[in-house]
This record gives C-alpha cells, sequence and structure tokens, in this order.
C-alpha cells in the first residue's frame, strides 16, 4: 500500500508542516521504492561483472558493449523499447494475479491462444475496414486468453486448485491445442515446411509508431500497464483485490465476492497475454505459428516479479530486460561470450533484487534526511 | 538504546548506499570511453588478428546453440570456414525467430558494419529476412530453406538448400545392412515435406538393400524437445529398433540415448561421432562451408551470383560422416555404389512403382521424379515399409 508517487499540490500556499511532512514521506517511499532495486541492479551488475571477468573478457569492456548494445545509440536505445513491448504485456499477466496472492506463470499459453484466435478472426474478415479487423483480432486475443487464465483462476476460487500448476500445464494445453489447429483446420495449405494460419493482409498490419522504429505494440503495451495502474491502485476494485490478496478469509468476512475477484483479474491478466499475441500476429508474423511461442510469457513472470508486481513498475522493468536482451547479441559478437551469459546476467539480477525485498522500507536513510519528525516510509 | 544501534547501522548502510553510488558513478564515466571504435575493435580482432581494415564482415544468425552438434553448428562449421577467406565473422545464437531476429540482423548492420547476412534458421525468411531487405538495400542475405520466389522477393535475397535426403538414402543403405533385428527407428520433430522426404530416402535406401526392413517413426511435435526425443528413441529400442536417426534440430540426445541403449545409429545435420563412438555408423551431414565460401567469394569480388542455389553429393552441398567401427566392408561398399549412383545422377531416389504405407499408389511405374520435381516439395505421404502416421 505505498503511494509511488505524489503529484500535484507541490505549491498550495495553505500546505502546512503537516501537509509537507506528508509529501516528504511520500518522496521517501518513492525513493525507497526507486533506490533499492536501483542498487540492486548495480549489485547484479557488479556480480556479473565478476562472472564475465572469469569467462575470460574484460569487465569494463562488457560493460561499455552492453551499454552500447542496449542504450548506447538512437538505434539501440529503438531496439531496448521494441524488445520490451511484448514483456509489458506477459509482465501484466504474472503481475495482477499477484496483488490477489496468485501465483500465475500460464502467460506464454495465453499469449499463443490469444494469437491464434486473433489470425483466425482476421481470416474470416478478409473484406472489412482494416480498424475493425484490428478491433475484432484485440477483442477475440483478449476473450480467449481471459478465458485461459481465467479458467486457472477459476479452477482456484471454486475448487482450490493450485494456480501455478493450473495455469503452467493450461499453458501446455494450449500450445498444444493452437499447434494442432495450426498444423490442421487453419493451416494456409501453401505453408509447407513451416505450419502457419493465413496471412491476415498487409493492409491490416499494425506499423510502426510515428517517429520511432518501434511497432504499435509498445502503445498498446504502455497503455494496457497504465489502465491497470489506474485499476489496481486507484480504484475501489483493485483497493477490494488487493484485500483478497492481503487475507482472503478476512475479504470475504467482509463481504467481498472473493471468487468474483479471483476470476475477473486472472480474466484480465489472460486478456493482457492474449493481446500480446495479438500483436505479434499483426504488427510482426502477419500469421500465427509456432514462432509466436518465443518465451515472452516467461520472461513476462521475470518482469513482474522485478516490478514487484505494480504495473508501473513493468514499464522500467521491461525495458531493462529489453535493453538486456537487446545488448545480449552485442556481447556474443563483440566479446566472443556465449548467449548463456545473458541468462546468467537474468538470474542475478532476479535473485538479487528479490534478496534486496528485505531492504525495502529498512533503509531508514531516507526517512532520517527527508522526514526527521517521524518515518512515514513503511 | 535499540534506537541508537538502528541509526549506527542506517549510518553503515548509507555508507555503502554512497559508496555504491560512488561505484555507479564511476561506472557511468568510464562507460562511454569503452564503446570506442577502438575498443571494440581489439574485441574483435581478437579471434582474427590481423586482417585488412576493409575486411567484409558477415554476420551469422543461429535459432539454438552454435554447439548443438546439430543444425546450427553445421552452419556454424560453414561460418568458420570462412576466416580462410579473410573476412570477419560476427554470430549470434539463440535468437527467436520474433521480431528479435529482426533487431539482430539491424544491430549488425548498423553496430557491425555487417554487408552480408547468414539467417540460417528456415524461419526466419518470411516477414523478417524479407522486411530487413527491403530496409537495406545495400546489404546482401542469404537464407537457408530455398524458399526465393523470382520476382516477388527482393533483388538483395538469395536462398540456398540441400538434397540432404541423397545422403539419408546413404544412411539407410548401412542401416538396412547393419540392422540384424531389420527394424529402424526414425524420430523426426515434424510431419512437413522436408522431413518426411528425409523419412522416405532412409527407409527406401534400407528397402534397397534388405527388403525385410521396417522403419518406425516417432513425431515429438517440435524441433528442439530432448526429454521427448530421449523418450521416443528409448521407445523405439523397446519396439525392437537397433538402428535409429532422426531428424530434429540437435540429434544429441537421440543418439546419446542409442549408444546408452547399446544399438546402432546413424547422425544427422552433423558429425556426432563423437557422441557415440561405439554405434555411430555413419550420418547425413550439411557441408555449408562449400556453399558459403562460393557465395562470399562472389560478394567479395562482387561477381552476380544465383538468387536460388540447391544441390547434392554432386554440387557439394552435403557429404557422409565417416563410416564407424561397426560397419561392415560390404556395407561400405554398396553406401560407396549408391553414393556414386546419386551423385552422377543415375539412381533417382524416388521412382514409380512408389505406395504409400496405406498401399496407395504414389508414383505410377515409369515416372521418376528427379530432385528438381516440384512434387517432391509438397511431399505428404509416408512410402511403404514406414511404420508411422502423419495426422
Amino acid at each position: 500500500m505505498t503511494a509511488s508517487a505524489a503529484p500535484g499540490a507541490v505549491s498550495e500556499p495553505e500546505a502546512g508542516p503537516a501537509r509537507a511532512r506528508l509529501l516528504l514521506g511520500r518522496l521517501a517511499a518513492f525513493l525507497d521504492g526507486l533506490v533499492v532495486p536501483a542498487a540492486s541492479i548495480v549489485v547484479a551488475v557488479a556480480l556479473f561483472g565478476g562472472f564475465v571477468g572469469l569467462a575470460g573478457a574484460s569487465p569494463l569492456e562488457v560493460y561499455g558493449e552492453m551499454f552500447r548494445g542496449a542504450f548506447g545509440t538512437w538505434f539501440s536505445f529503438q531496439n531496448s523499447l521494441q524488445r520490451a513491448a511484448p514483456l509489458m504485456l506477459t509482465g501484466l499477466c504474472t503481475a495482477l494475479p499477484a496483488r490477489l496472492g496468485l501465483i500465475v506463470i500460464g502467460g506464454e499459453g495465453a499469449l499463443f491462444v490469444g494469437g491464434t484466435a486473433a489470425a483466425a478472426v482476421a481470416t474470416h474478415l478478409g473484406g472489412s475496414q482494416p480498424y475493425v479487423v484490428l478491433a475484432a483480432m484485440a477483442l477475440t486475443s483478449m476473450v480467449f486468453g481471459a478465458l485461459w487464465v481465467g479458467a486457472a483462476g477459476a479452477l482456484r476460487a471454486l475448487r482450490g486448485v493450485n494456480e501455478t500448476i493450473s495455469s503452467l500445464l493450461l499453458s501446455y494445453i494450449g500450445i498444444a491445442v493452437c499447434n494442432h489447429l495450426i498444423e490442421g483446420a487453419l493451416r494456409d495449405p501453401q505453408s509447407l515446411n513451416k505450419p502457419s494460419t493465413l496471412h491476415i493482409g498487409e493492409q491490416n498490419m499494425l506499423g510502426p509508431v510515428p517517429g520511432l522504429d518501434v511497432h504499435y505494440g509498445l502503445v498498446y503495451g504502455v497503455v494496457a500497464c497504465l489502465f491497470c495502474w489506474l485499476l489496481m491502485d486507484h480504484s475501489v476494485f483493485g483497493f477490494s483485490a488487493r484485500i483478497v490478496g492481503g487475507n482472503p478469509r478476512a475479504a470475504r468476512l467482509s463481504g467481498l465476492g472473493v471468487t468474483k475477484l479471483v476470476v475477473i483479474v486472472c480474466g484480465l491478466a489472460g486478456a493482457a497475454a492474449g493481446l500480446a499475441g495479438m500483436v505479434e500476429v499483426a504488427a510482426v508474423h502477419g500469421k500465427a505459428n509456432a514462432s509466436l511461442v518465443a518465451g515472452y510469457g516467461y520472461t513476462g513472470i521475470l518482469v513482474a516479479f522485478l516490478a514487484r508486481h505494480s504495473p508501473l513498475g513493468i514499464l522500467p522493468v521491461a525495458l531493462v530486460l529489453g535493453g538486456i536482451s537487446a545488448s545480449g547479441g552485442l556481447l556474443q559478437r563483440t566479446c566472443n561470450l556465449p548467449d548463456a551469459t545473458v541468462s546468467v546476467l537474468q538470474g542475478m539480477l532476479f535473485v538479487v533484487i528479490l534478496a534486496s525485498e528485505t531492504y525495502r522500507g529498512k533503509v531508514d536513510w531516507f526517512t532520517r534526511w527527508l522526514v526527521p519528525a517521524k518515518g512515514a516510509a513503511a | 538504546m535499540t534506537i541508537s544501534r538502528t541509526s549506527l547501522l542506517a549510518s553503515r548502510r548509507s555508507l555503502l548506499l554512497v559508496s555504491g553510488g560512488l561505484a555507479l558513478s564511476a561506472l557511468a564515466c568510464n562507460k562511454p570511453s569503452a564503446p570506442s571504435p577502438s575498443g571494440a575493435d581489439s574485441a574483435a580482432a581478437a579471434p582474427d588478428t590481423a586482417k585488412p581494415a576493409s575486411a567484409l564482415t558477415v554476420g551469422f544468425i543461429y535459432v539454438g546453440p552454435k554447439d548443438d552438434y546439430g543444425y546450427n553448428q553445421a552452419h556454424a562449421e560453414g561460418a568458420k570456414s570462412l576466416l580462410a577467406l579473410g573476412v570477419k565473422i560476427r554470430e549470434e545464437e539463440k535468437v527467436p525467430e520474433t521480431v528479435d531476429v529482426q533487431k539482430t540482423m539491424e544491430s549488425m548492420i548498423n553496430l557491425d558494419g555487417a554487408k552480408l547476412l547468414f539467417p540460417t534458421s528456415f524461419g526466419y525468411f518470411e516477414p523478417h529476412i524479407l522486411k530487413m531487405a527491403e530496409k537495406y538495400p545495400d546489404v546482401v542475405f542469404f537464407h537457408c530453406g530455398g524458399l526465393y520466389t523470382e520476382g516477388k522477393h527482393p533483388k538483395n535475397v538469395g536462398s540456398y538448400f540441400g538434397y540432404i535426403d541423397e545422403a539419408q538414402y546413404v544412411s539407410g543403405v548401412v542401416a538396412g545392412l547393419t540392422s540384424k533385428t531389420n527394424k529402424l527407428g526414425f524420430v523426426a520433430a515434424k510431419p512437413i515435406p522436408q522431413v518426411l522426404r528425409n523419412i522416405n530416402a532412409f527407409t527406401l535406401g534400407a528397402l534397397s538393400v534388405n527388403p525385410k526392413i521396417t522403419t518406425s517413426v516417432i513425431f515429438t511435435g517440435d524441433w528442439s524437445l530432448p526429454v521427448k526425443e530421449a523418450e521416443a528413441t528409448n521407445s523405439l529400442v523397446d519396439q525392437g529398433a537397433d538402428v535409429v536417426t532422426c531428424h530434429v534440430d540437435s540429434p544429441k540426445v537421440v543418439i546419446e540415448t542409442a549408444e546408452k541403449r547399446g544399438i546402432f545409429s546413424t547422425g544427422y545435420h552433423a558429425n556426432q561421432a563423437a557422441l557415440a563412438p561405439k554405434g555411430y555408423l555413419t550420418g547425413a551431414e550439411w557441408n555449408w562451408a562449400a556453399v558459403y565460401k562460393a557465395y562470399v567469394e562472389k560478394v567479395k569480388s562482387g561477381q552476380p551470383w544465383q538468387h536460388l542455389v540447391r544441390g547434392g553429393f554432386k554440387e557439394g552441398f552435403i557429404k557422409m560422416s565417416p563410416y564407424g567401427s561397426a560397419v561392415s566392408e560390404d556395407a561400405k561398399a554398396k553406401a560407396e555404389a549408391a553414393k556414386e549412383a546419386l551423385t552422377s545422377g543415375k539412381l533417382v531416389i524416388f521412382k514409380g512403382p512408389l505406395k504409400d504405407n496405406a498401399g496407395k499408389e504414389i508414383i505410377a511405374a515409369g515416372t521418376e521424379r528427379g530432385q528438381t520435381d516440384i512434387e517432391l516439395e509438397k511431399m505428404s505421404y509416408l512410402v511403404g515399409g514406414v511404420k508411422g502416421s502423419i495426422n
């Protein structure tokens, strides 16, 4: 329940010392939420430097190349942004149910199901206007994604089935069913050695964001994260969901519809992953095939945990992971490090950031300097 | 008392934080200096020293690890052979067939200065290579898969592929003469034309020397599923197969499992003899070095190159692994004879009368379907002698 930012009301004349203290407290909490993860990134990167040193590369040179590959040039920055785009949506798939205390890891399947459904709908709307086709694709992908993860939520809420296991197994089922359909009923007979659905049509493809070399998936991701932030952090619905996450029994006793909340939030999570599938189809591939299963769903889990399940936090984290993946290529090419190097860095980041959780709110450096009267940052 | 202890701790923590911040700023100061051109070049110079400054930079992109004993390793071996030509090689492995590969191509072009790219996975072609080829008309893209269509695809794109079913036929001859149970096993990824062609050629090769042979096929469903590949191999051994082969991205697991179970195996993509010193008979290998050298020579000297190249034994696109110790002299002689007949074109693998494994006639008597026959590209059947089904 930490307030993450304090917009507005900075220069109100009647703001007394109490108000100033409140603002400072919010600022301290904000800095706390920012500095601890940032420091852990630094620690992880330092550990990583030791690791590449053992692997025979010069850490400084590796850092330099990583920076050049991720953010060093305008091209590199757009490369990172592009890679971040799908992670924002798949990150939401794990982050939203986590607010209810549920660990959902089935984003990969929901993405594939959503993408396949979107491609199937597009091929049935051949002559329609592009915006009609795109709207139908987005809607279908979200409905199918929602069905997939919502099912895991319903199993949890109604039958007490562990949602982590069921979402993962449902994900496998989804991938197998979609592969079956793409190799059978939905197959474009022309796709001989790479079974795919029919193309959705060039006129229906999502183009790049104006002025950027990044496709519209980025806008979808940012909008979805902002929407979920408003919903989960600034609405009654989100408040109820967080109460369920705190204590489902207490939530039930105080009259909240826990079952409904669980199913709806899981459905929203699945909708986000499904939409990621639609973006992959509409912006990149033009058709659904096995290439949609590229691991975005699994990286999304990492994104959600690193962002501490905050929809807003997903944005910078996705960018950092996008940057790591963008620079990973350059590390392979110029420093002759294997691809697994990037996995090592991701693993170190994950462990260090999870471990740093214990320091959150305990670094009273902020409270001492910013809020001398009382510790408001908790 | 507790208060003072916390503040003491806190000051220690703040010290840590401050020093962390200092380290960060020091890092930030170092960052701009490290990626200077000289720094990047000295890193690149490690593998290929003393190259002229204007050396052509060639980028290779692999979908899996480049030491996978399979598809990607075959390409990486081809890439390595280019070092002799004085070009600079930049390689990136495990790049998925998504927008990632587009960005990797662009990154190679923009950050490494690559003028020639070999994105090697079949799925990289559409839409990824086509899109990048339009965006970068000065860069040449060569793709493995033989998908180029004249007039439809950009001029700076080429595509190549090999008739590796010829090598699978020869492997089949060796397998058919080595098997004692007359049961062969085939672990396959997906029932697509390229894979079916290999299964059929392997089986026809075995049948040509041993009419009692049957080949059992198990489809795993995807290109890289090590656990399923091991299960499939074990299952084939349990069914009595004593020679197995495969068509998956990395044959490593299949060959190792076969060796562990004490049966024979024939390889695919690259040489896997090191994984199975006892049971490895021979294998169908790509010889990309020949193809890549020819392409790079042409691009370097500015000569025109062909947009679509395909070849088998005759053109040097494929080769056999050296025979293992378990291969009899008779099998070696018959395999060499088959290879020679395929090289000269005297032997045609797919010719009538040919029936599928349900007894339906596929190719009528008197019809020969040579390697360039477009019908073979649409293969959707398993020939008689193969136990298994596509659907």
